[in-house]
């Protein structure tokens, strides 16, 4: 089985951060296949920023696809850039504190709704937005299990332990939200 | 007789018996010599690495004892900067022409300089492309005819000779930078000693130093041996004057 | 097993080198191969090593050739047109037999043209990678994995024929991450032994007339007889050919791709052989020496058609493929170039199109 995600934002949402977590996280505790590609603009600061995790018990092929099971925007021109490429079943994950469901124009995805900006500013903490949209990919897939994400969040904020307990507490509140709309 | 005394040997920096292939009346030799003594003269002939540039100064490979490695037209600087970040103990050296090291290899040249690489750089200035036959270098006199300046370098067309020492002097970290000649006894002399300086200074560690030595070319500049030497010394050498720009304590 | 770590593809290329003894590393930044120079920028000071920024590619790679003749193992990387930079040096190396390794992580030409990943550059790595028909083996990984054991290996190749050895990647892997698992750092006394194993050639200085020079060739008819010598060392490559051959007992129609091309091929024909079609793969892993014997051996009464997959307009192996097949099976292409990505879906695509005329 092949999990094909891609993940998409603008520069700053942490976008290429949730990727690697989950990725680094998988290669560190299951024995899946799983291959991490970023793609960015040609622009430094700002501007799109987007990455593909392919997840296997097989050899993985091409890093990158355009025939997604799962795709997560976290802003507006994403959802309108990306949509096309969610296979018909797919999982579309919204960042609907700026992006409205209402705009998805497909009936045939699946759409998990989670307000991660507006949560992340909640808990103090506005750069987890990133962590708490990988806990509602976890909760709503089971891609890989939630355990292997916190022991990455443990990994990589080994050298700033204050960090690890709110990140993964973000990180569990995206869980739940992820497994209500399971 | 069997009371004679020898007071004078050819370098062991050249190869026994070897005859340069050099035009009559060229500097070149007389610079390879100046290299072997130099480097006996501080002991490290054993250690000696040449960096040869390419054009005539490729024809010193049938000439030099030690060892040596070719460096792509311009690239002396790139090529010595790996064999001495390689290789510490080794006395390293390029020896390179006006169009080597000016044109083609003038990024090479500059970066090498400007990193302070702890080499020494020979850089032989008679004006002009030898072994292709005559072309217009970055040090051609203007006025001065080459075969791609048949009427003579002329600046609102070919810019001004370049002066490499000048250059080179507005970078911070080369330690050592002279101009000089070879044109007589006394110059002969005191070239031989700037070598022997940079070649200690770089035995210790100390860094880059760059020696420009004006010379003739009696081929390409269509003169005899004697009027290439009066024809430099009142004309290169006015272009180009002698002078220690820099010098280590 | 030893432990899996998950690694950029340029990151882990500078850390196998590093392991593999490398001690000196030049460089000059170009898209997308930043992350080696900067690793060995990071690295080679821990281990005693040498990294220096060259002013360009032609200074980095002529730093390279005078830290190869010395005997240090020694690297360079650039990316396609920065490669064409190299065709000075590189040739200067063949010339001089030395044994250096470099890395092309190809991006989309000609020109400069994009800083996504591309194959464009298999002729110049392949043919001419410089003046004067010189050759070295070219090896092409297609995982990260692949790209670590080749890089460690490329410095022994590149020992033992003294000669320069070139790893032909691409973008896509230069920035991808993948599980890893890296092989033994070599310790202080193997790299010291590894460079004592090239002394009767290092140019470091030696007593007169005990003379090492980089050439080999030389005035007269030296250079003739250098080339004659080469040529007989070439000849000794046929046992370093190295090929992939995958699922290809029964096949009827064959995918032939390398590196990136190949692990997107492999798993459509994983595919197609679930809907009962016979197809196979053919991944060249040197492609040079290239494996024309493998494809010069296919019998045309059981496979009907090849499918060359790869990520250059116009198509470049093509060529090899077509000089081993000789018309004898019908060859069609599946191409995407400029830095855009072939994908499952037109390979599948590509594949079907093929079944169609063919089968």
């Amino acid at each position: 089985m092949e999990r094909n995600l891609m993940i998409a934002g603008f520069g700053g949402q942490g976008v290429m951060t949730m990727g690697k977590l989950l990725s680094e996280a998988t290669c560190d505790a299951t024995d899946l296949n799983v291959s991490f590609f970023p793609s960015y603009g040609a622009a430094m600061r700002g501007g799109t920023a987007n990455c593909f995790v392919v997840i296997s018990d097989e050899e993985i092929g091409a890093p990158v696809s355009y025939t997604l099971d799962d795709l997560v925007v976290m802003n507006g021109p994403s959802l309108h850039k990306f949509i096309s490429n969610l296979k018909s079943g797919g999982n579309l994950f919204i960042n609907s504190t700026i992006v409205d469901a209402k705009e998805v124009a497909r009936d045939d995805v699946k759409v998990i709704e989670a307000p991660v900006t507006q949560m992340a500013l909640d808990i103090n903490n506005p750069r987890a937005l990133n962590v708490i949209m990988l806990g509602v990919y976890v909760g709503a897939t089971d891609a890989v299990p939630a355990e292997v994400i916190i022991k990455g969040i443990e990994h990589k904020f080994e050298k700033k332990p204050h960090l690890i307990e709110p990140n993964v507490e973000a990180f569990k509140q995206g869980l739940e939200i992820g497994k209500a709309q399971k | 007789m069997s009371e004679m005394k020898k007071v004078y040997e050819r370098t062991k920096g050249i190869k026994p018996g070897a005859v340069s292939g050099f035009c009559p009346g060229c500097m070149h030799s007389t610079v390879h010599k100046l290299i072997g003594e130099a480097a006996e003269n501080v002991g490290a002939l054993d250690k000696l690495v040449r960096v040869e540039g390419v054009g005539c100064c490729g024809l010193g490979q049938l000439y030099v004892s030690g060892d040596w490695l070719i460096a792509a037209h311009g690239r002396a600087g790139a090529v010595a900067t790996g064999v001495k970040r390689s290789s510490p103990d080794s006395l390293v050296y390029t020896y390179q022409g006006d169009g080597d090291l000016a044109a083609i290899g003038l990024a090479e040249t500059l970066s090498a300089a400007n990193r302070g690489e702890n080499i020494t750089v020979i850089f032989v200035n008679n004006g002009i492309y030898g072994m292709t036959g005559g072309q217009m270098a970055p040090t051609t006199l203007l006025g001065m005819k080459a075969t791609t300046a048949p009427k003579g370098r002329v600046a609102e067309e070919h810019g001004y000779p370049m002066h490499v020492c000048e250059i080179i002097n507005q970078l911070t970290a080369p330690k050592m930078i002279v101009r000089t000649t070879v044109d007589t006894p006394q110059n002969v002399m005191k070239t031989r000693k700037y070598i022997e300086k940079a070649f200690k200074m770089q035995l210790e560690g100390k860094g880059y130093a760059l020696i420009e030595i004006v010379t003739t070319c009696p081929t390409n500049w269509g003169l005899g041996t004697l009027e290439s030497i009066d024809f430099m010394r009142e004309h290169m050498l006015k272009e180009f004057p002698v002078g220690e720009f820099r010098m280590p304590e | 097993m030893a432990e899996r770590v998950f690694m950029k593809g340029c990151e882990a290329i500078a850390e196998a080198a590093t392991r593999a003894g490398c001690r000196f590393f030049a460089g000059y930044p170009i898209t997308p191969q930043n992350e080696i120079p900067e690793y060995f920028a990071r690295r080679m000071p821990e281990v005693g090593g040498t990294f220096v920024q060259g002013e360009s590619e032609v200074a980095s790679v002529n730093m390279l050739y005078g830290a190869a003749l010395t005997g240090i193992r020694a690297m360079s990387s650039s990316s396609s047109c920065g490669i064409s930079l190299y065709s000075e040096g590189v040739s200067y190396m063949a010339a001089a037999r030395v044994p250096a390794v470099y890395v092309n992580v190809q991006r989309g030409g000609p020109g400069i043209g994009a800083i996504q990943p591309a194959q464009q550059d298999y002729n110049q790595a392949t043919k001419a990678s410089g003046n004067g028909g010189f050759k070295m083996i070219v090896l092409a990984p297609a995982t990260v994995q692949e790209c670590v054991d080749m890089v460690y290996e490329a410095f022994d190749l590149a020992a033992r024929d003294e000669n320069p050895v070139l790893v032909l990647t691409d973008g896509v892997m230069g920035t991808m991450m993948e599980p890893v698992v890296l092989p033994p750092m070599k310790s202080d006394e193997e790299v010291a032994a590894l460079r004592e194993a090239f002394a009767h050639r290092a140019v470091i200085g030696h007593k007169p007339l005990d003379q090492h020079t980089g050439e080999p060739g030389g005035i007269g008819d030296g250079w003739e007889k250098h080339n004659i010598e080469t040529a007989e060392m070439y000849k000794t490559w046929d046992k370093d050919v190295r090929v992939e051959e995958f699922m290809m007992d029964d096949a009827e129609i064959v995918l032939a791709a390398y590196g990136i091309s190949a692990r997107i091929s492999k798993v459509i024909v994983k595919q197609l052989r679930k809907e009962g079609i016979k197809a196979g793969m053919i991944r060249p892993i040197t492609v040079s020496p290239f494996p024309y014997d493998t494809f010069a051996n296919l019998d045309p009464s059981k496979v009907k058609g090849i499918l060359d997959v790869e990520m250059s307009i116009p198509a470049q192996m093509r060529f090899d493929i077509d000089h081993a097949v000789c018309g004898r099976i019908p060859v069609m292409e599946c191409l995407r170039s400029g830095g855009q990505l072939l994908t499952n879906d037109q390979v599948l695509a590509g594949a079907r199109e093929l079944i169609k005329e063919v089968l």
